[in-house]
């Protein structure tokens, strides 16, 4: 039981982990001041709500694991993050494609994480739900800018959400540990709540004058360890200081 | 009234109003409702605090300042971070929205007011510096991720709005 639920809050954490560190890049990057302060005041949110879960699995595995062990000294392998989050920045259109997908089922998540049996995991979500809305405010505002504003901007953020939607089905794949934890009470059933996003994705493409991609090949392996060729380069600058300087503190 | 759940003692309360946020030095953490519980238990001092925002990188440095000033009093104090019940801006005193105003920072709204000037761009934030309400949200992330970044059409000064939780 206490792997599998280590295991289930991995499949959370890792992926606010990933796309916090792939936000963070953009830091000094964005397009304009504004916006380049929202994407690395997101990424602090993700990485904030990542600490907490990680800080649980601490407590959880005991033998003196920190928080760090788990974000720093794991093996590609072992993160179990979607791909969605792993995707290069390339251009804005594709961080703005990326964290709206994310946004969208991030938001459904925690509203439903709130319930959960395991109280850690119920009052993480209540704090999160209210930075995910922004993060979703956010990012379905850009998709609306870039969608209905020049031919250029319609152009770029249709490619992008083109792109990247192969990897929105795997948001709903479930692993053995979910099945168990959400027989718990503990985990969400994820597959409740596919419908709604599909349904609130449409919506704001349509918004933003943008064609629903209908592909019906997708993407799967981050759940299983098994990652695009980006996550070693994320690795190797997320873990270079923990890796040369073992037990480093600030 | 969830406010009234705090359980400070009295004693300790000196000692709590002179640890500030780091970030909004003006505000002591008594103000800003972040601790939720104080109370001395054979010799040493245990305070409960919540954090305003999951990632607010204030917490560790509000941690340690806790720790010193009653170090200071040379009381030994240990701090544990609690989630649950999650911090909310109603949790804010009133001497405390007096302090973010006077500090250039707009004070937040009720929930709906909130959403109403962030998404439909009704104009209700005070400006801290002249006191008009003629401002518009320019980006909804200010300088910190719990704040807006809005300007005045009056005075022209830009300023932070602390944003509804
Ligand atoms: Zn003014």
């Amino acid at each position: 039981m206490r792997d599998n639920l280590i295991k289930y809050i991995l499949g959370i954490a890792d992926n606010s982990l990933i796309l916090g560190q792939r936000l963070g890049e953009l830091c000094g990057h964005g397009p304009n001041l504004e916006t380049d302060i929202a994407l690395t005041n997101i990424s602090l949110d993700l990485l904030g709500q990542t600490r907490n879960y990680y800080q649980y699995i601490a407590r959880l595995s005991g033998n003196n694991k920190t928080e760090d062990d788990i974000a720093f000294m794991r093996s590609e392998r072992e993160y179990i993050n979607v791909l969605l989050v792993e995707q290069p920045n390339d251009h804005f259109g594709y961080v703005i494609a990326r964290q709206f997908y994310y946004d969208v089922f991030h938001y459904l998540l925690m509203q439903n994480l709130q319930n959960s049996s395991d109280e850690t995991l119920a009052a993480i979500a209540k704090k999160g739900i209210k930075e995910v809305s922004y993060h979703l405010r956010f990012s379905s505002d850009w998709i609306k800018r870039l969608g209905d504003g020049t031919k250029e901007s319609h152009q770029k953020i249709q490619e992008a959400i083109d792109d990247r939607w192969v990897y929105t089905n795997e948001l709903f794949m479930k692993t053995e540990a979910d099945e168990l934890l959400i027989n718990e009470g503990v985990g969400v059933n994820v597959l409740d709540f596919k419908e709604a996003y599909y349904q609130k994705v449409s919506q704001v493409l349509e918004e933003a004058t943008l064609t629903v991609p209908d592909e019906k090949y997708y993407q799967k392996g981050g759940k299983e360890g098994i990652h695009s060729e980006h996550m070693g380069y994320i690795l190797a600058e997320l873990q270079y200081m923990q890796k040369s300087y073992p037990n480093l503190k600030w | 009234m969830i406010l009234k759940k705090q359980l400070i003692e009295k004693e300790l309360i000196s000692v709590l109003k002179t640890v500030s946020d780091p970030e909004i030095p003006v505000l002591t953490i008594l103000d800003m409702g972040v601790v939720r519980e104080a109370r001395e238990v054979n010799g040493i001092v245990k305070v409960n605090i919540t954090p305003t925002y999951s990632g607010c990188p204030a917490m560790d440095v509000i941690e340690d300042d806790i720790i010193k000033a009653f170090d200071d009093v040379g009381k030994k104090a240990t701090v544990e971070l609690i989630l649950s019940p999650a911090w909310t801006t109603d949790w804010i005193t009133l001497e405390g929205r007096k302090a973010l105003e006077d500090y250039g920072v707009a004070p937040p709204l009720n929930p709906t007011a909130d959403k109403e000037v962030l998404l439909e761009e009704k104009r209700m934030v005070t400006c801290p510096n002249c006191k008009s309400t003629k401002t518009v949200v320019v980006s909804q992330f200010g300088s910190t991720a719990c704040k807006a970044l809005f300007k005045c059409e009056d005075c022209k000064e830009p300023f932070d709005y602390f944003k509804c939780l």
